[in-house]
């Protein structure tokens, strides 16, 4: 608590030191004059490495699932639906199921195939594009294109956290980008010095102040129940844990920022999947309760969407974990959903339906439910999600995600 | 400013304890002589790295299928692979610090760049050495199609761009297994490696250059490259207006005179020309200077020497103003000349400290050596780089590292004057002599504009 204070009184030194050069400082009034022609918020967690989605929420109603997985089952999962049980370690999450605010895709992928990369795979993913893309290639994200559809946005309505690139939402449009690990811890006499080095060179100077003004924001104050609830597990935790990530996002999401999104390592469970996969899910799990308890209110108005660059193997390997496959998971929750569902169209599990006799078929793509969340939440044309934002996609039916 | 000063700022890793070529003519002369710095600091040679990608592919395998011994044997292959790769990065540094040609470096660096390639699985790793010494660094100083075509018909990039899955679909290959072509490395060679993407250049330049490069093929076993004409498309291509082949088989001497063709195309000279200034001079560079280099990209047949010697003897080159940025690696290799950190330093500085300040310092302030998230390599721009996290993990690395890295520290009064000698301005030098501390004095040097500049 006391590293509270003396951090707050630190930073307010800083702010009343770069205080002469705020007026021409475009962050700074951005932050005050901050409008955004959305009132709805979301969330997308890229989730690295390839989630095994047939661990995550498991196919228990389909005969062939026990004999593919006989040592992942070994843990029983939580009752969702009567077909499908959610991974034990995701147990945090079930109050959301039971109040409609969580669900899932299933059997959706993008459209790679074949040579499963993690690479390629989530460039693709984060594109937003097929396989085969004529022109000049595409090279900045698909929440970023959307970005730059909509006219007199200002640079606080996006942010990217954390130290990851990410490719979703980088390209022309302008977006903010913090990793609360960033936070300057320098003297108070060599912040006075860097103030006087900067001065002469506005690219620095205006770094510098942003940091000092990001780090500032990063911590809720402390005067209503939902930015204590938030301060409470952001204290909590590690310097760059999930929860400091997801905390910043909440923050700023609470206020000005429209669209956040952040990265979640760890799904590349080729070995002992049984335990190696829980920190991944503790992480997920983390991310958005905090989520919830940092947005407050504003949670109603709120669409998480998770997903990743390809699911894995139907049958598990020798060494206890599953390889790189095709068809996944994708995970929708917020208040501005109509979770307590599992949506998509499940393939099934006999070795005549999988994907090269080894993957869960793919029978959506996860573009189309991105699509639609961006329809229903900003209500951008769907030509424009089709030509622009997703090159060649053509959106199916409407899945109904928001509320 | 002297042109001592410019030249290694701009043209080299900054000041340092050893001697650095100081004029127009040594700063050229120092590329023509032997690779010293290669010499002493050497990479990974090909065929070891051939036969370590065999061991890891093999291993590998073994693990999958659940054999005994296959998961120790592959632990064991890793480990070898880790030890390479540390070693590759602390030889590269190491000959930044006390290397006799530091442009050569730079522009070592400048290629892998603009080659960039990366490796999408583990027993590809292993290739990574020989790609950054025998492809690009042993081709960087003679003609500019010469390293085209070590760059292309190299295992990393044919892998990296998908040569490898490209088949003529009127081939052997490909009218036998209903295969087709991949235009990935066509499409960067042009719009990337080439003309750039304002190139005078079509898609269907693209699919014809595709068409062309089939045949290309990976061979581990044949020293990694082997062209394969059961895969390539047959009958002739047509590239921006000139056709290759057609007569008799496919053959490899037909993509290289496409490739010799594009080198000295004037989109290419322009584009590359373009591209040198901006990452040596400035981010909006003079157009005289561009002209000039590009001028003399076309005058000498794209031979890289003459292109380089044209930069260097402009005047634009030589500006005081230092408007770029300084990328992480280089602030970090630079800041390690300035504490005076050799060569030896860097290959005995224990394991712990180097992965902690040099390889989680650099990929902090956003930058994991030799891997940029895409073919396009880095950004040139200062405002990506002195982004408020950048800056902010920048000033954490320069308050933080020196104490750690070198001992005793240098007093900052000092070492303002042998990091940056007149380019510090009088408010840095005051600033060195006004910190509290000598570590928060030193960090304050490394931390300010003068040092990340260039």
């Amino acid at each position: 608590m006391s590293d509270t204070v003396s951090r707050r009184r630190f930073l307010q030194r800083g702010a009343a030191l770069i205080g002469c050069s705020a007026a021409a400082h475009p962050f700074m009034s951005s932050v005050t004059l901050a409008s955004a022609p959305w009132d709805a918020r979301l969330v997308v967690i890229i989730l690295r490495g390839g989630m095994d989605g047939m661990d995550v929420v498991r196919p228990v109603g389909d005969a062939a699932y026990a004999a593919a997985r006989p040592r992942l089952v070994q843990t029983p999962g939580l009752p969702l639906d009567g077909y499908f049980e959610l991974h034990p370690t995701l147990a945090p999450l079930m109050p959301l199921w039971q109040a409609q605010q969580l669900g899932f895709v299933h059997a959706v992928s993008t459209p790679y195939r074949g040579k499963r990369s993690h690479f390629d795979g989530q460039d693709i993913l984060e594109a937003g594009t097929g396989l085969d893309v004529s022109g000049p290639s595409t090279r900045d994200g698909w929440l970023n294109r959307m970005l730059q559809t909509v006219p007199g946005l200002d640079s606080e309505t996006a942010f990217t956290i954390g130290r990851d690139e990410l490719k979703v939402l980088s390209g022309s449009a302008k977006v903010l980008n913090w990793s609360p690990d960033a936070a300057l811890t320098v003297s108070p006499q060599s912040r006075l010095l860097l103030e006087r080095l900067y001065h002469a060179d506005p690219l620095f100077r205006d770094a510098a102040s942003e940091a000092i003004e990001l780090a500032d924001l990063a911590m809720p104050d402390d005067s209503t129940e939902r930015s204590m609830a938030l301060a409470k597990r952001m204290s909590a935790a590690k310097r760059n844990s999930v929860a400091q990530l997801a905390g910043f996002a909440a923050e700023r999401l609470y206020h000005d920022t429209r669209i956040a999104a952040f990265s979640l390592n760890g799904w590349d469970t080729h070995r002992r999947q049984d335990t190696g996969i829980n920190r991944a899910l503790e992480h997920l799990s983390d991310a958005v309760l905090t989520l919830k308890a940092g947005l407050g209110g504003v949670w109603d108005k709120t669409t998480v969407i998770a997903m990743t660059e390809f699911g894995r193997t139907v049958r598990e390997n020798g060494s206890g974990g599953t390889d790189h496959g095709t068809g996944g998971a994708m995970l929708f929750a917020g208040g501005a959903v109509r979770g307590g569902r599992i949506l998509g169209q499940w393939p099934g599990l006999d070795e005549a339906d999988l994907f090269e006799r080894r993957d869960l078929m793919p029978t959506g793509d996860v573009r189309d439910y991105a699509a639609w969340a961006l329809r229903s939440a900003f209500g951008i044309d769907r030509t424009i999600l089709e030509t622009s934002v997703f090159p060649g996609l053509t959106m199916g039916a409407n899945p109904d995600l928001l509320l | 400013m002297k042109q001592a000063t410019v030249a290694a700022i701009r043209f080299g890793y900054g000041l340092g304890p050893s001697a650095q070529p100081a004029t127009v003519a040594a700063v050229h002369d120092s590329l023509r002589g032997p690779d010293v710095a290669r010499e002493t600091y050497p990479l990974l040679p090909r065929d070891d790295a051939l036969a370590l990608r065999m061991e890891l592919f093999l291993t590998g395998r073994a693990t999958r299928n659940g054999e005994a011994g296959g998961e120790a044997a592959n632990a064991v292959a890793r480990k070898k692979l880790r030890a390479i790769e540390a070693t590759t990065l602390r030889h590269m540094i190491a000959r930044r610090l006390d290397g006799p040609a530091p442009l050569r470096e730079r522009l070592h660096m400048f290629w892998l760049d603009h080659f960039t390639a990366r490796h999408k699985s583990t027993p590809e790793a292993a290739n990574a050495a020989p790609y950054i010494d025998e492809t690009v660094r042993a081709t960087m100083t003679l003609r500019f199609a010469d390293m085209l075509r070590a760059v292309v018909t190299d295992p990393r990039m044919m892998l990296f761009l998908d040569q490898t899955a490209s088949v003529g679909p009127n081939s052997v290959r490909g009218k036998r297994r209903g295969q087709g072509l991949n235009e990935n490395l066509a499409r960067e060679v042009l719009e990337l490696h080439t003309l750039g993407v304002s190139g005078a250049y079509s898609q269907s330049d693209v699919r014809e250059l595709a068409k062309l490069l089939t045949g290309l093929q990976y061979h581990p076993a044949k020293g990694g490259f082997k062209f394969v004409s059961k895969f390539a498309e047959p009958g002739a291509e047509t590239i921006l207006g000139h056709r290759y082949g057609g007569r008799g088989k496919a053959k490899l001497a037909d993509i290289f005179d496409a490739l010799e063709d594009l080198s000295v195309h004037p989109d290419t000279a322009g584009h590359m020309a373009q591209k040198l200034a901006v990452h040596f001079v400035s981010d909006t560079p003079d157009p005289a200077l561009v002209r000039h280099m590009t001028q003399a990209w076309q005058d000498g047949g794209g031979d890289l020497m003459q292109v380089y010697t044209a930069m260097l003897e402009h005047p634009a080159a030589w500006s005081p103003v230092m408007e770029k940025a300084k990328q992480p690696f280089d602030f970090v290799v630079s800041s390690l000349r300035a504490l005076g950190y050799s060569g030896q330093d860097i290959i005995t500085l224990p394991r712990k400290g180097f992965n902690q300040m040099v390889v989680n310092g650099m990929r902090d302030m956003g930058q994991t050596f030799l891997r940029p998230s895409g073919p396009d390599g880095w950004k040139e721009t200062a405002e990506a780089w002195i982004t408020p996290v950048g800056l902010a993990t920048r000033i954490r690395w320069a308050m933080a590292s020196p104490g750690r890295l070198a001992a005793p520290l240098p007093d900052p009064r000092e070492f303002v004057v042998r990091a940056l000698d007149d380019a510090a301005s009088p408010d840095l030098i005051w600033a060195a002599s006004a910190a509290d501390t000598v570590a928060q004095g030193v960090g304050l040097i490394l931390a300010s504009p003068e040092f990340n500049r260039r």
